[in-house]
């Protein structure tokens, strides 16, 4: 047996013997667990699966052991999801810390912070959130104005974030702030790291179209922050920031909507819809628009699967982490819209003050702001101009 | 078979350097403009290099490098529009008459000696499986009747692999074109290529010109539909980076109102959009040929989705091109109209997007 097949073997029977019976279901938004210093667990066997999966580095499998990860090669983190798939194991813990604080980390942060900072975000145990848009720095960036100004010991933070995820819910926030007044717009920008519940921090929820508030106003009025908590050098933080990014929009194009169990396209225009007597779907010219679509998602998982292949091999994808944002999530919107049509009328109902988010219409909703968060696809078609085509 | 990187580049590096020399797209201008078809000597030459043998063995004179393999050389001609019967002998023919055992002709084709194409269609639309020709049990041999229409390069072909209907089911058949009964009339068609309507009015074949029959013959087919597909979307991939780049390339060159094209961000857009598009498309393409060389199940899927995604890029990029260059793109003396015109062939021939999507819908169960 080679090593691989060992460790497929190995991870099979662990998997096996400790992943709870619940957790073997697909799950919907509201199943996610996020971890932090209030997160109450929705079952006993969420806790133990979190408990279970952290103990061993398998939160974030591919980190190394020192930062709470268990230092896996590539093809055995493509082992452990393909075990996990297999039996429909659910995620344990899903993050912002995973995602895009912890790549941004393991490459711009002090051997300290390393060791502070990641493995609590492996073990759940601190929620972090994304302080980076402005009301008036959204697809520019780079011009926001949230000002850190230095008082020796500490920077005092004061300004005006927005469209915060889960600010309200967030222990910590990785926050871009202008710490460089007189540098040039790129260049005076540092990338600090805070509690939430320092004093002068305050948040406001805002509605979606899709009824849930998962994002808020963000106020920061003279927070101290003390100077270790500042990632890189001062002024590098735009960097940073971009670097995080391309960690993101790889999530964001990566993440379809099977995450949050949304309904499969074909069962709902099959059961809604019925087959004619050649079993093809009664409707044809809807049956064409998603043959159109199925095609081009089963080609966009090829170059997901390539990307994937990429990165195990150690490639930084860079600009290309533009191609797969713009493309899926332009995807996802068109399911979803598809999926809205299969469902006609029966789509419709649905109640805006009680919306769980795993209805059609809370998903055809939220995806809009697939192609807006993380970047827009505006914003991904001129990254990809300049960068992989050098037009302009 | 898997290839290793180097010897990826090292092929594509080696097709792209003598097509550059011998079958650029000028190559093809004046072949349409001396009547169309091919040029017989450079298949020679390309054959021994070994293109033409790359889906057979060794004993047939091939050298086995897989799906893949022809799939970077395929690319590398559609960049070109380079004209040869290498999609119809060199890789489905030669699919074929290795699930069936044709060695002999095999060789043949390996070695550019001779040409066999695929005679499949019989309608407008690409339904392999719409078969009206028969061919009927007579003594030791066949009596073959019926009509196959666009046989690719069956003009200039020394044998081709007919499908028909017999007593047992499908039955593929070698047949000489030279045979008594059989007439072949030459077609002109929008992309200058060598194809033929074939009608076989009582054609008596002899019981070696059997290649195989009922599920034998069902899956040689399979075998070289797939094979097939995925090669021709690696030559809709070539047609679409080069349409893609000429006009990047035209974008930075143009001046209108003081500056460049590739400065006004309708257009960068447009050519970014085009990329995405481009780069999804290669990576299912890529897919396609080495889940075909893996033996893995997902290969006629793949197949099927890379030929219908390769056909819509490839329209994509073909009109992109023409508008984003404006009147000169308009011209023959620029070579857009040639590309827009392989590409609609290529997206027709095997299949358009609509056949592949019905097919993975009645999969799908709707
Ligand atoms: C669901 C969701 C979650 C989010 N979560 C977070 C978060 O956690 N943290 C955070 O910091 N931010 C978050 N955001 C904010 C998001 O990053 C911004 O909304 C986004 O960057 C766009 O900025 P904007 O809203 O100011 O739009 P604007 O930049 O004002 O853009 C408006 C429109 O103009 C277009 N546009 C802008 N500039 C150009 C240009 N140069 N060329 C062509 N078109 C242009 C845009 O593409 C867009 O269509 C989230 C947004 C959403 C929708």
């Amino acid at each position: 047996m080679t090593d691989l097949q060992e460790f497929r073997a190995e991870t099979r029977a662990w998997l096996e013997e400790n992943c709870p019976k619940e957790m073997r279901q697909p799950m919907s938004e509201a199943d996610v667990c996020w971890g932090g210093r209030n997160w109450v667990f929705q079952s006993k066997a969420q806790e133990q699966w979190l408990e279970r999966m952290a103990a061993r580095g398998w939160t974030v499998p591919t980190w190394p052991e020192a930062y709470g990860g268990a230092g896996l090669s590539g093809d055995e983190d493509r082992v452990l999801k393909e075990e996990m798939a297999r039996i429909s194991a659910r995620p344990p813990l899903q993050s912002f810390g995973i995602w895009m604080l912890g790549p941004a980390l393991l490459e711009f942060g002090s051997e300290e912070q390393k060791r502070h900072y990641l493995p609590q975000i492996a073990r759940g145990e601190v929620r972090w959130c994304q302080g980076y848009s402005e009301p008036g720095a959204g697809s520019d960036l780079a011009s926001l104005q949230t000002k850190g100004v230095d008082c020796g010991e500490y920077f005092e933070v004061s300004g005006q974030k927005i469209w915060t995820s889960y600010a309200d819910k967030a222990d910590w926030i990785f926050c871009l702030v202008r710490t460089e007044p007189e540098a040039a717009k790129h260049k005076g920008i540092s990338f600090l790291l805070f509690d939430m519940t320092s004093p002068g921090v305050s948040t406001s929820p805002i509605q979606l179209i899709s009824g849930s508030s998962p994002f808020c106003e963000t106020f920061f009025d003279s927070v101290k922050v003390p100077k270790d908590q500042i990632v890189g050098e001062r002024g590098t933080g735009w960097t940073i920031a971009k670097y995080l990014l391309t960690h993101e929009r790889e999530m964001i194009g990566a993440t379809d909507s099977a995450l949050f169990g949304s309904d499969d396209l074909v069962e709902v225009a099959r059961d809604a819809l019925g087959v004619d007597d050649q079993g093809r779907l009664d409707d044809p010219i809807l049956r064409g628009r998603i043959a159109d679509f199925l095609i081009d998602e089963i080609a966009f998982d090829a170059e997901l699967a390539r990307a994937k292949s990429w990165i195990r091999a150690g490639k930084q994808l860079g600009a290309e982490s533009a191609t797969l944002k713009y493309t899926g999530t332009e995807l996802n919107k068109r399911r979803q819209e598809l999926i809205m049509a299969a469902g006609g009328l029966a789509a419709l109902e649905w109640d805006f003050a009680d919306a769980a988010g795993d209805e059609k219409a809370s998903l055809w909703l939220r995806s809009k702001g697939n192609s807006i968060e993380g970047g827009t696809s505006e914003v991904m078609l001129s990254i990809l101009s300049k960068a992989a085509l050098e037009l302009g | 078979m898997r290839l290793m990187s180097e010897e990826q580049t090292m092929i594509r590096d080696m097709a792209a350097g003598f097509l550059d020399e011998k079958a650029p797209v000028d190559a093809l201008r004046k072949q349409r403009d001396s009547g169309g078809g091919y040029d017989r000597a450079l298949m020679g030459e390309m054959a021994d290099m070994g293109w033409f043998g790359m889906l057979l063995d060794e004993e047939s004179g091939g050298v086995d490098m897989g799906a893949e393999a022809a799939g970077l050389v395929a690319e590398e001609m559609g960049r070109r529009l380079s004209a040869s019967p290498f999609l119809s002998s060199g890789v489905m023919s030669a699919v074929v008459l290795r699930a069936t055992g044709g060695a002999d002709w095999a060789a043949k084709l390996a070695s550019g000696e001779a040409v066999v194409a695929m005679a499949i269609d019989e309608r407008v639309k690409h339904r392999p499986d719409a078969i009206a020709t028969t061919a009927e049990k007579s003594g030791n041999g066949f009596v073959l009747n019926g009509a196959k229409r666009f046989v690719s390069d069956g003009a200039g072909a020394d044998r081709v692999i007919v499908t028909a209907m017999t007593e047992d089911g499908l039955g593929l058949f070698l047949v000489d074109p030279g045979l008594e009964g059989v007439q072949s009339r030459a077609l002109k068609t929008v992309d200058s290529r060598d194809a033929a309507d074939l009608r076989f009015d009582n054609v008596q074949l002899d019981g070696a010109a059997l290649l195989a029959m009922g599920d034998a013959a069902q899956e040689a087919l399979d075998g070289a539909l797939r094979v097939g597909r995925a090669v021709a979307s690696a030559e809709m991939v070539g047609v679409s980076k080069e349409m893609a780049e000429r006009t990047n390339a035209y974008l930075k060159e143009r001046k209108q109102f003081g500056i460049a094209l590739s400065n006004f961000q309708a257009l960068q857009h447009r050519a970014a959009d085009l990329y995405t598009q481009i780069q999804t498309t290669d990576a299912a393409v890529a897919a396609a040929l080495r889940a075909i060389d893996e033996g893995s199940d997902d290969a006629e899927l793949l197949s099927r989705v890379a030929k219908a995604k390769a056909g819509k890029t490839a329209s994509l990029a073909v009109r992109e091109a023409l508008q984003m260059h404006g009147g000169i793109g308009m011209t023959d003396a620029l070579d857009i109209g040639l590309f827009m015109k392989k590409a609609r062939a290529c997206a027709e021939y095997l299949g358009d997007g609509e056949c592949h999507g019905d097919w993975l819908l009645r999969q799908r169960g709707l």
